[in-house]
C-alpha cells in the first residue's frame, strides 16, 4: 500500500513538471509569431474571440477534468491532457484497453494499461499527422476524394457504435435511462450537438443516479 | 520580416513543441510499462495494450490529419498541425480559428496573409484550450482521492459509480448521432453506421466464441471502427439513391 502511493505520488510529480512544462511551451508559440514578426494582435480582437469561445470551451475544459480524469487514470490524464483529442480518441483508446486487458480503471493495473494506450496512441497519432502533412500531395486526392467523405463524416457514430455495444451490453440496466434521454433529448433539440461535451456529465450523473438507486434495490 | 503561415520559422517552433510532446509520450510509457512488469503484470498484456491501442488511433488519426488539411488553407500547415496534435481536438480548433477569425473581421476561406490577424488566431486558439492544462496539476490529485475514497468506503459501488461515468459519456456520444434524423432519411446515415459498426462488435465477439479466436479481442474495436466507415460508403450510396 505504501509502495502503491509513492509510486502515485511519483507520477503527479513528474505529471505536473510536464503538463506546465508544455503550458509554458504552448502560450510561449503566439509569443514567438508575435516576436518574430513583430505583429502584436490588437487586445480587442483577441478578447472578443476569446470571448466568443471561452464560454462553451472553457466550461468544456473544466467538465473534461472532472470526467476524464477518474476515467484515464493518474498518468493517463498529465499525458492525455496535453495531447489532446480525448473523447474522439484518447478516453475510448484507454477504455478499450482497460476492458480487454481485463483491468478496472483506477486500479494499479488499470493506471499502467491506461497510461500505455494513450501513449501510444499519441505517438501514432503524432506519426500519422507527420507522415500525412510530408506526404500530403501524394495522399491528399485518396483522402479528399468525395468517395472518401462519408467514411470521416461518420467516424465517431462508427467508434461509439462499436464501443458502446461492449460497454452497454455489460451494464444495460444503468445505461437505459442516460441513454434514452440523451436520445429523445437529441431528437428534440439537435442544436445541442455542437455541445455535446456539456452534456457528458448530464449523462454521467444520471447514469449515477440510476445506479445509485438500481444499486440500493439489489438489482446490479 | 515578410509574413508567411508556411515559414520555416514557423516550422522550427512547432517541431520544438511536438518534440516535447512526444517526449512526454515515451518518458509517460516507459514509466508505466517498468511500473507493470513491477506489478507481475504479463508482459503479453502490455504488448497487447500496445499493439490494439495503436492500430484503434490510426482512422481516428487521419480524420485529425484531414481537420489539419481543412485548416491548412487559411493558416498554413504549421499551427494547424500543432494545435491538432497537441491538446486541441477536431470540433474545438476549428471553431476556435473560425470565431478568432471573424472577431478581427477575417475569414478562412482563404489564406491569412496579415500577421496580426494570425496572431490575434494564435492567441485565441492557446487560450480556449488553458483550463485543461492548469486544472488537471491542480484538481487531478483531489478528484482521483475522492474517487478513491469511494472506492475504499464500499468497492462495489466504486466500481458501479466508474462504469456509470463511462457510460454517461458513451450515451452522450450516442446520443449525439440522432441529432439529425428529423432531417429525413440522409439524417438516418450516422445511425445506420452507429449499427453496422455495432453489429461488427458483436460479430467479432461471436467469432471469439465460436472458434476460440481469443486474438480478435485485441483488434475487435478497429475491425468495427474501420469496418463501420467503410460500410458509411456504400450506406451513403444507398441512402441518397433511395433518396434520389
Amino acid at each position: 500500500m505504501k509502495k502503491e502511493r509513492s509510486y502515485r505520488d511519483s507520477v503527479h510529480f513528474m505529471g505536473r513538471f510536464w503538463i506546465l512544462g508544455a503550458l509554458a511551451m504552448l502560450v510561449a508559440v503566439p509569443v514567438a509569431i508575435c516576436i518574430y514578426y513583430s505583429a502584436w494582435p490588437p487586445f480587442g480582437g483577441v478578447l472578443k474571440g476569446f470571448l466568443s469561445v471561452a464560454p462553451i470551451f472553457w466550461t468544456v475544459g473544466v467538465i473534461e477534468v472532472f470526467t476524464y480524469v477518474p476515467m484515464l487514470g493518474t498518468g493517463g490524464s498529465y499525458l492525455g491532457f496535453v495531447t489532446g483529442n480525448l473523447a474522439n480518441l484518447k478516453v475510448p483508446c484507454a477504455l478499450n484497453a482497460m476492458d480487454r486487458a481485463n483491468v478496472k480503471a483506477c486500479s494499479d493495473e488499470g493506471e499502467v494499461v491506461s497510461t500505455i494506450a494513450i501513449a501510444t496512441s499519441s505517438l501514432v497519432t503524432t506519426v500519422i499527422i507527420a507522415a500525412g502533412v510530408l506526404l500530403l500531395s501524394q495522399i491528399e486526392p485518396f483522402l479528399e476524394s468525395p468517395v472518401m467523405q462519408p467514411a470521416f463524416d461518420n467516424i465517431l457514430p462508427a467508434l461509439f457504435g462499436a464501443l458502446g455495444v461492449v460497454f452497454v451490453s455489460k451494464n444495460w440496466k444503468i445505461a437505459l435511462a442516460p441513454l434514452l434521454f440523451m436520445i429523445v433529448l437529441f431528437l428534440l433539440v439537435p442544436s445541442l450537438a455542437s455541445s455535446v461535451g456539456i452534456l457528458v456529465p448530464v449523462g454521467a450523473l444520471i447514469a449515477i443516479g440510476v445506479a445509485r438507486i438500481l444499486y440500493k434495490k439489489n438489482v446490479l | 520580416m515578410e509574413f508567411n503561415a508556411n515559414s520555416g520559422f514557423m516550422y522550427v517552433v512547432v517541431t520544438i513543441v511536438i518534440v516535447y510532446v512526444v517526449l512526454q509520450s515515451i518518458v509517460f510509457l516507459a514509466k508505466a510499462w517498468k511500473r507493470g512488469k513491477q506489478l507481475g503484470m504479463d508482459k503479453q498484456v502490455l504488448k497487447k495494450a500496445v499493439g490494439s491501442s495503436a492500430i484503434f488511433s490510426v482512422a481516428p488519426a487521419v480524420a485529425i490529419l484531414l481537420g489539419v488539411i481543412a485548416l491548412s488553407k487559411a493558416l498554413g500547415f504549421p499551427l494547424p498541425w500543432l494545435r491538432l496534435s497537441v491538446i486541441g481536438s477536431l470540433t474545438y480548433e476549428t471553431t476556435a480559428a473560425a470565431a478568432a477569425a471573424s472577431a478581427v473581421g477575417a475569414t478562412l476561406s482563404q489564406p491569412i496573409t496579415d500577421p496580426k490577424i494570425f496572431a490575434t488566431i494564435a492567441w485565441v486558439m492557446t487560450l480556449g484550450i488553458i483550463p485543461g492544462l492548469v486544472l488537471v496539476p491542480v484538481l487531478g490529485k483531489r478528484i482521483e482521492n475522492g474517487v478513491s475514497k469511494i472506492q475504499s468506503k464500499d468497492s462495489k459501488w466504486g466500481e458501479i459509480f466508474l462504469s456509470g461515468l463511462f457510460l454517461g459519456m458513451i450515451s452522450a456520444f450516442l446520443g449525439v448521432v440522432f441529432a439529425h434524423v428529423r432531417e429525413g432519411l440522409t439524417g438516418w446515415i450516422p445511425v445506420f453506421v452507429m449499427f453496422a459498426s455495432a453489429l461488427l462488435m458483436l460479430i467479432c465477439g461471436l467469432i471469439r466464441k465460436l472458434f476460440k479466436a481469443k486474438w480478435i479481442e485485441e483488434y475487435a474495436l478497429p475491425i468495427s471502427l474501420l469496418g463501420g466507415m467503410a460500410l458509411s460508403i456504400p450506406i451513403t450510396t444507398l441512402v441518397q439513391s433511395i433518396v434520389g
